[in-house]
């Protein structure tokens, strides 16, 4: 039961404090929650609709559909995180000034709520076809299921609380600097996910170049171990990258970047009254 | 907008890296009872390898190794290939994610 607990709960914190960042990302914007909501089942739909057709994902493509699938999601991830944060920058500063002023609610609107829910579902599904998959095989081999049930279902508990703590910890962070740490941890996770994405190209037979191995920080942290996999998660570290996932992590960061300033600094600037300081 | 147009950019230079690697050689591990043989696998240093993972199990397993930078879910009874490498001597150890007790398994690079 420990075992299928520890199992779950470590797939459901990866995609845990994803929605967590989210959620604190969109603090103060109305219908959030509808949105996140959207996310998670959707998430959970498509978890086990791909769980559902893991033989036939993994046969497209010679064999490398399932490596092409992750892929792609990942890249999908990275897009929307992008535009979130262009987004953010063109608007942010406006959010964050009125959450100051009138509290928490905000009357803008036209947030693009729906680039963070495919983000939100898209973790949701990552990891939660491997706890469908695992789950699928506990109660498969039918020998002592209930209680290795039992301790899946304390996984995805588990999981969800320290979801919960991941946001409670980012709102404790003062109104005027929540903005700032959320615009550099969407950063840090998309460049991640970039780096993740090129590796499955990689081992789909794809990009193969630049393939040599940078460093080895295994002795320091073990990408296996629970804080290993917190932070893959969170900042993509990966105990041995590659050369290719190095450049991919860093032309991320600085897409990612200049695709602000171009936001911040468009002349198609919509006029809107300027940032009350 | 720009931000997708830069996106299919990079996109469309990592495809333009094509497989170059046609002379990988293979190997085979399988998958029965939850445990992997063979459990101990030798392959060339410095080369791409591919591994063809055959489960021979009835329920999915997940071949994992951090080190290796795999994570491929084999569903039951049937098989997944694995691409590493190029890896440094050294050894690899994978193991099966859903029944890690006993599926465990090293690659040695040499």
């Amino acid at each position: 039961m420990l075992g299928a607990l520890i199992i779950v709960f470590r797939e459901v914190i990866e995609a845990g404090l994803i929605v967590g960042i989210v959620m604190a990302a969109t603090r103060g914007v109305p219908g959030r929650g509808r949105w996140i909501a959207i996310g998670i089942g959707g998430g959970v739909l498509g978890a086990s609709i791909v769980a559902m057709f893991a033989s036939a994902i993994s046969e497209t493509f010679a064999g490398s559909g399932q490596e092409l699938f992750n892929a792609s999601v990942l890249a999908v991830a990275v897009v929307m995180l992008m535009w979130h944060n262009a987004w953010m920058a063109r608007h942010g500063r406006k959010i964050a000034a009125e959450m100051r002023s009138i509290g928490t609610a905000v009357s803008e609107g036209a947030k693009p709520l729906t680039a963070l829910a495919i983000v939100v579902g898209i973790a949701v599904l990552r990891e939660g076809s491997e706890v469908v998959l695992f789950l699928y095989g506990i109660f498969a081999s039918g020998t002592s299921g209930a209680a290795l049930l039992v301790g899946g279902l304390l996984g995805i508990a588990a999981g969800a609380t320290f979801s919960a703590l991941t946001y409670a910890g980012l709102l404790a962070i003062p109104t005027r600097h929540i903005f700032t740490v959320t615009t550099w941890l969407i950063a840090l996770l998309a460049a991640g996910m970039a780096a993740q994405s090129v590796q499955f190209l990689n081992n789909a037979g794809f990009a193969e170049v630049l393939g040599r191995t940078i460093w080895d920080t295994s002795w320091l942290l073990s990408e296996g171990s629970i804080i290993g996999r917190m932070l893959h998660a969170l900042i993509g570290y990966t105990e041995r990258p590659t050369e290719l996932q190095l450049v991919v992590y860093i032309g991320t960061l600085f897409a990612m970047f200049l695709l602000m300033r171009l936001a911040r600094y468009s002349p198609r600037r919509p006029q809107m009254p300027a940032a009350a300081e | 907008m720009r931000s997708l147009l830069i996106l299919c950019g990079i996109a469309a230079t990592l495809l333009s890296f094509a497989p170059v690697n046609a002379r990988a050689q293979e190997f085979t591990i399988t998958i029965k009872d939850h445990k992997f043989t063979p459990a101990e696998i030798k392959i060339p240093a410095n080369k791409r390898v591919e591994i063809t993972v055959i489960n021979d199990d009835a329920t999915p397993e997940e071949f994992e190794s951090k080190p290796m930078k795999v994570e491929k879910v084999i569903p039951g009874k049937s098989k997944g290939l694995v691409r590493i490498g190029p890896l440094k001597p050294g050894s690899y150890p994978f193991f099966g994610e859903f029944h890690e007790a006993t599926a465990k398994g090293v690659l040695i690079a040499e």
